[in-house]
C-alpha cells in the first residue's frame, strides 16, 4: 500500500517559512517547497517502526546533573563583545527599532 | 470593586518571574548584577551573547534557590527535570531561543493561604533572563538599543491557578509571595529594580468556572497596579460580557491612568516549537539533595505568625509585624535573644511606641533598665495604696459590688505617684489584699 | 617540498633528533597550500604570517627544553582545523558568508588543547556551509576537490580537512562529525579519519550543527597519529556539559602494546548495499579477511535496517540545526539571515516543521524513540561482539555538482554512518583500497568510549596491509 503522499499546502509553506525566519525568493520558495514535501515524505517511513515498547529515553552523553558552581569567571571586555557588531552606540548594540516590548 | 452589580465573578491567575540574586549567571560565570553595572554589555560572554559554539552550563545554587521557593510555597518536587529550548525570534534573545522549562518543572502542586481563600501554585521553574532593550533616535532614525547584562541572568517563573478572586487577594497574595522569597534570602523581590516583574490573566464568568478566553496583562510594575488592573478588567470585560459578546483572548499592557490597553497582537498564538536541549544533561533530583535544600528553609512568615500568637499576642498584631519587613526582622532577634519579651515588644511595635532607629538590644536593654528601677518595696507601695484607697471609698464600694475593673483606676493611681515605677505585679498583689 | 608528507610521529622523531625544524614544517606545508590550492580549494583561510611566528617560539622552545615532548605532544606541528572551530581573534566563518566577517574573541576548547600542547594553527579549512552536507560543495567559498580527481569532491563536510591531510598540505587536521563528516570524505580522500564517541571531545565554540551528535575528531595519515592527536584533544570540559568524565587514556600508548588476537568483529549484512557502487563491497570484505588472518573472528551479525537510519536523522538533525542556527541574525556578529545559503534553508524549513505545534509528536518525538530503538539495537549486538566493520560509504567520490539543489543529498550519501552517529558510538574510517582511481574506506565502528579497541583494529589492518595495492 502506497502511503498518501504529503503535498504542503501554500498557507502552510508561507507560515512555515515566518516560523523559520527565512528568506525566498519566489524561486526558491518554489523548489524548497517541493524538495520540503519530498523530504518530508522520505521521513514518513519511521512510521513502520513500532517504538512503543522502546526503553526509556536516555540523553545523548548519558549524564545526569552537570552542574557549575557558583561563582564568578571573567566577563569579555565591552569592547571585545561589541567587536563583531556591525552597528553599535554607546556600548550598545544596535537595531532598527521595534514594535512593544515582549516584556519590561 | 463591586461584584455584585454584574453578577460576574473574576477569576484570575498570576504569573510572577523572580531575578535570583545568585554571583553569576544562569548559564555562564557572568556577574550577576545587571542593575549595578555601570555601563552595558560589560558582564557578557560567549554564551550569554549567543555566540557560535557556546555552550550552557547550569548555575547549581540557581536551581537550589528554585527548589527552595518551591519548598516555600508548599510545591511537590520533580524527581526528574530538565530544561528545553523556547523558541522565539526578537533581538533581546540572543540565541533565538530562551532555555526555559516545559513540561517537567522543577517544582509543582503548590499552595499559598491568603485570608480570602488559598492559592493553588501551578508549577515554579527555572529559565534564563532576556537583555534589556530601550528605544532612542540615533543619527535620525528610530533604533533599539540593546544591553546583555541582563541576559541569561537566573529568572524564577511562578504560575498560579485561577484562584485570586478579588484585587485585595491579589494585593495580599502578592505581598505574601514577596515576603517569603525574602525571608529565603535569594531574591530582592523588588519591582523599581526589576527583580520581580507581575503578569495577571484575567476572565469572568458568572459561575466562577474557567471561561473559554482569558487575558494577559503585562507591564505591571506594582502590587497596586495589579490589583487596578482586576479592576479595570472586571468594568471592561463585564461591559463586554453584558453585550452577550466574548471579551478577545489577547495581551493588554497597564498604562496608570488609562487601565489595560490593547498591545499590538500577534498573528495566532505563538509556537514556541519546545524540545528538550540537548547542551543540559536531564536532572534527577534525590531525596538527600532536596533534605539539603530544606536545611536552608528559615521560618516562614506563616510559622512565625502561629509562634507570636503562642507567645500571647493577638493575630492581628502578628499578621502585620510578619508582614512588615522592618518589625518581622525585630521581632525575630528579639525572639532569639529574649522569647519572654515577644509580647511586650509586639505590643510596642504595632502601637507604634518604638523608635525606628532602635535596635532591639537596645530596646531590651531599656526595658531591662526600666524594670531594674521598679519599686518592689512593699513598704514603700503600702502606704501609697493605702492613701489611695481611703481617698476613694466609692469606688472601693463599686469593686467589692462586682466591678473588678476598677483595679485600674488604682493600679494607674500608683503609677503616677510613682513615676510609673512601680512593679505592676506587687501592686497588683497588695491591692487585692487590701480590698 | 618534503616535510610536510610527514605524518606527526615521524615528525616528531625527526625534530626530537633536530634534523628538522618547526619552521621547516610549517614553510614546506604553507608551499604545498600554496601550490595545490588553485585546484583543491581546501582552504578559507590561511594564516602564514602567524603560522611562521608561532613555528619559531616553538624551535626556540624546544630547543631551550621549556618545550618536551612530553609536556607538549604536538610542539611544532602544523595542523589546520575546519572552519567551524573558533579560533582567537582569526577569521572563523563555518564556510557561510553570514560568518565571513566573524572574528571570535575565543578559542573552542580542541584549539586550546591544541595550543597548549605546542601545535602550530597553520589555517581553517573549508567545509559544507554550517557542516550541512557531505560533498563541501555547498561552501559559500567554492567547493573542496578531491586530490586523487579534482574533477570531484572530497566529500563533506570536513572536505577540506580531509583534501587537506590527503594531499599533503599539511601534517594532520581536525574534522567533525555530526553523522558521516569525518568518516565519509575521509573515504572519499584516502586519509584515517576518526569519529570519537559522543561526549569524548569538547564541543564548546564549535559552531553548533546537531548538539546531541556533534563530534569532533582527528583527520590523518596515519592510525598512530590519529591516536595522539586524539589524547590531546579528548577530555571533559567545564564549558561543556556533555563531555564524559571518564578519564583519556594515552591511546597511542595503548595502541602500540595492541593485540587483535580473537577480537570479535560484526559483520552487519545490511549495511552491504546491493545498489552500493560495484567493487566496494569486495574491498571490504577483502580487508575484513586480511583482519581474520591477523587472529579477528568474523561474526556475521544483523543490524536495523539502514533506510530507517537516513530518515531518523534527517528529522532530529534538521531539528536541532533550525534551532541552533536561529541566534544568527547579523545583530551581534555577522550579516544578516538574507546571506544563509539553499541548503541551509532547507535544512531549517524541515527541521522546524518537525518541531511545531501539531507535528512535534510525529516527527521530532517519534524520531527520538526510534533513535532509542537504535542505540538497543547496537548494545544488543555489542553484547557478542567488539567492533563492527562496514563499508563507509556506498560509492567513491561523485563529480562537482552531484550534490547540487537536493532534498537530502548529505542525509542519503551518509547512510552508513547515521546508525553509529545517533547512537552516539566511535566509529574510524580507514582506507582499504581503491576502485578505479578514486580511494575507498572500511569503517570501525566501537562502542562507547572504546576508542582504543576500534584504534588497534585499524592499526593492525594498516600495519599489515598495503592499501594502495588494492584495486
Amino acid at each position: 500500500m502506497t502511503p498518501k503522499k504529503l503535498i504542503l499546502t501554500d498557507d502552510a509553506f508561507a507560515t512555515l517559512t515566518k516560523q523559520a525566519n527565512v528568506f525566498l525568493s519566489s524561486e526558491e520558495a518554489a523548489s524548497i517547497k517541493n524538495q520540503l514535501s519530498e523530504a518530508l515524505n522520505a521521513v514518513s517511513v519511521l512510521k513502520e517502526l513500532p517504538t512503543d515498547k522502546v526503553g526509556k529515553l536516555s540523553s545523548a552523553s548519558g549524564l545526569n546533573n552537570v552542574l557549575r558552581d557558583d561563582v564568578v569567571q571573567p566577563s569579555l571586555t565591552q569592547e571585545e563583545a561589541l567587536s563583531n557588531a556591525s552597528v553599535t552606540h554607546d556600548g550598545y548594540f544596535v537595531v532598527n527599532s521595534v514594535f512593544e516590548s515582549q516584556d519590561n | 470593586m463591586d461584584n455584585t452589580k454584574n453578577n460576574y465573578q473574576l477569576i484570575c491567575g498570576a504569573e510572577i518571574h523572580v531575578e535570583l540574586n545568585t554571583k553569576s549567571k544562569m548559564f555562564c560565570g557572568c556577574a550577576n548584577d545587571p542593575f549595578g553595572a555601570d555601563k552595558p554589555n560589560i558582564y557578557t560572554c560567549p554564551v550569554c551573547l549567543g555566540m557560535p559554539g557556546a555552550l550552557p552550563v547550569p548555575n547549581k545554587k540557581a536551581i537550589e534557590d528554585c527548589i527552595l521557593i518551591g519548598l516555600a510555597l508548599g510545591c511537590k518536587i520533580a524527581k526528574v527535570s530538565k530544561f528545553d529550548r523556547k523558541h522565539y525570534f526578537y533581538p533581546d534573545l540572543p540565541k533565538g531561543y530562551q532555555i526555559s522549562q516545559y513540561d517537567e518543572p522543577l517544582c509543582y502542586d503548590g499552595l499559598v493561604e491568603t485570608s480570602y481563600g488559598p492559592v493553588r501554585i501551578t508549577r515554579v521553574h527555572m529559565e534564563e533572563d532576556t537583555a534589556k532593550m530601550h528605544h532612542a533616535v540615533v543619527g535620525g532614525k528610530k533604533v533599539s538599543l540593546i544591553d546583555f547584562n541582563r541576559s541569561s541572568v537566573p529568572l524564577v517563573e511562578i504560575v498560579t491557578e485561577p484562584d485570586i478572586k478579588s484585587p485585595e487577594q491579589a494585593k495580599e497574595f502578592l505581598k505574601k509571595v514577596r515576603d517569603i522569597i525574602r525571608a529565603l534570602g535569594v531574591s530582592s523581590c523588588d519591582m523599581e529594580k526589576g527583580s520581580m516583574r507581575l503578569e495577571a490573566n484575567i476572565s469572568l464568568s458568572k459561575d466562577g468556572t474557567l471561561p473559554s478566553y482569558k487575558v494577559e496583562v503585562k507591564n505591571i510594575n506594582s502590587f497596586r497596579f495589579f490589583a487596578n488592573s482586576l479592576e479595570f478588567e472586571y468594568k471592561r470585560q463585564s461591559e463586554i460580557l453584558e453585550k452577550g459578546e466574548t471579551p478577545i483572548q489577547e495581551t493588554r499592557g497597564y498604562r496608570d491612568g488609562r487601565g489595560t490597553v490593547s498591545q499590538r497582537k500577534k498573528e495566532g498564538a505563538a509556537d514556541y516549537r519546545y524540545f528538550p536541549d540537548p547542551d543540559i544533561p536531564p536532572l534527577v533530583i534525590d531525596d538527600s539533595w532536596i533534605t539539603q535544600i530544606k536545611s536552608r528553609l528559615p521560618k516562614l512568615p506563616d510559622a512565625i505568625a502561629k509562634d507570636l500568637v503562642t507567645a500571647g499576642v493577638i493575630e492581628s498584631a502578628a499578621k502585620i509585624i510578619v508582614n512588615n519587613p522592618d518589625y518581622f526582622s525585630f521581632i525575630t532577634t528579639i525572639q532569639t535573644l529574649e522569647p519572654s519579651m515577644v509580647k511586650i515588644a509586639a505590643n510596642d511595635l504595632v502601637n507604634k511606641k518604638i523608635d525606628a532607629n532602635t535596635t532591639p538590644e537596645d530596646y531590651l536593654k531599656t526595658k531591662k533598665e526600666k524594670a531594674g528601677t521598679k519599686i518592689v518595696d512593699e513598704s514603700i507601695l503600702k502606704p501609697i495604696i493605702e492613701k489611695l484607697v481611703s481617698e476613694n471609698q466609692t469606688l472601693v464600694g463599686e469593686y467589692k459590688a462586682g466591678k473588678t475593673g476598677v483595679l485600674g483606676f488604682f493600679v494607674g493611681g500608683v503609677m503616677k505617684v510613682t513615676g510609673g515605677k512601680a512593679d505592676a505585679s506587687v501592686v497588683n498583689k497588695l491591692l487585692l489584699s487590701l480590698l | 617540498m618534503k616535510y610536510n608528507q610527514l605524518s606527526i610521529i615521524d615528525a616528531r622523531e625527526l625534530l626530537k633528533k633536530n634534523e628538522v625544524t618547526s619552521l621547516d614544517l610549517t614553510k614546506d606545508c604553507l608551499e604545498a597550500i600554496s601550490t595545490l590550492e588553485p585546484k583543491l580549494n581546501a582552504f578559507v583561510s590561511v594564516f602564514k604570517a602567524e603560522a611562521e611566528a608561532a613555528a619559531k617560539i616553538a624551535d626556540k622552545n624546544l630547543k631551550s627544553g621549556i618545550w618536551t615532548f612530553e609536556t607538549h605532544p604536538l610542539a611544532g606541528i602544523p595542523i589546520a582545523l575546519k572552519d567551524n572551530f573558533a579560533t582567537a581573534g582569526m577569521k572563523t566563518t563555518a564556510s557561510s558568508k553570514v560568518l565571513d566577517t566573524f572574528y571570535p574573541p575565543y578559542d573552542s576548547t580542541v584549539v586550546r588543547k591544541l595550543k597548549e600542547a605546542g601545535a602550530i594553527i597553520i589555517g581553517k579549512t573549508n567545509m559544507d556551509a554550517w557542516a550541512h552536507g557531505s560533498s563541501t560543495e555547498t561552501s559559500d567559498y567554492g567547493s573542496t576537490k578531491n586530490p586523487y580527481d579534482v574533477g570531484r569532491l572530497a566529500g563533506g563536510s570536513s572536505g577540506g580537512s580531509a583534501a587537506a591531510v590527503a594531499s599533503h598540505e599539511v601534517i594532520a587536521a581536525i574534522g567533525s562529525e555530526t553523522a558521516g563528516s569525518i568518516r565519509q570524505p575521509a573515504s572519499w580522500c584516502g586519509v584515517v579519519g576518526m569519529k570519537p564517541t559522543y561526549g569524548r571531545v569538547s564541543r564548546y565554540g564549535v559552531v553548533a550543527m546537531g548538539s546531541s551528535l556533534d563530534s569532533p575528531g582527528p583527520m590523518t595519515k596515519t592510525v598512530a597519529d590519529s591516536a595522539l592527536l586524539l589524547s590531546v584533544i579528548a577530555g571533559v570540559d567545564t564549558k561543556d556539559a556533555t563531555t564524559s568524565p571518564t578519564p583519556v587514556p594515552n591511546y597511542l600508548q595503548e595502541l602500540k602494546g595492541s593485540s587483535i588476537s580473537g577480537l570479535r568483529i560484526g559483520i552487519p549484512k545490511e549495511y552491504f548495499l546491493k545498489d552500493a557502487q560495484p567493487g566496494i563491497n569486495e574491498l571490504i570484505i577483502k580487508a575484513s579477511k586480511d583482519l581474520e588472518s591477523k587472529g579477528a573472528k568474523l561474526i556475521e551479525i544483523s543490524l536495523l535496517d539502514p533506510k530507517y537510519s537516513i530518515a531518523d536523522y534527517t528529522i532530529i538533525q534538521r531539528a536541532e540545526v533550525s534551532s541552533n542556527l536561529a541566534r544568527y541574525t547579523g545583530v551581534r556578529y555577522g550579516g544578516g539571515r538574507e546571506l544563509l545559503g539553499p541548503e541551509a534553508k532547507r535544512r531549517i524549513m524541515l527541521g522546524t516543521y518537525a518541531l511545531s505545534s501539531g507535528y512535534y509528536d510525529a516527527y521530532y518525538k517519534k524520531g527520538e524513540a526510534v533513535r532509542q530503538l537504535l542505540k538497543e539495537d547496537f548494545s544488543r549486538v555489542f553484547e557478542t561482539v567488539d567492533i563492527i566493520l562496514a563499508p563507509t560509504a556506498p560509492t567513491t567520490s561523485l563529480p562537482i555538482g552531484a550534490s547540487e539543489d537536493s532534498a537530502m543529498f548529505g542525509e542519503l550519501a551518509d547512510v552508513l554512518v547515521e546508525a553509529s552517529s545517533l547512537a552516539g558510538l566511535t566509529g574510524i574510517n580507514i582506507p582499504v583500497g581503491f576502485v578505479g582511481a578514486l580511494p575507498v574506506g572500511m569503517q570501525l565502528i566501537g562502542r562507547h568510549f572504546a576508542e582504543s579497541t576500534v584504534l588497534s583494529a585499524a592499526h593492525a589492518y594498516e600495519q599489515s596491509v598495503n592499501w594502495k595495492d588494492n584495486h
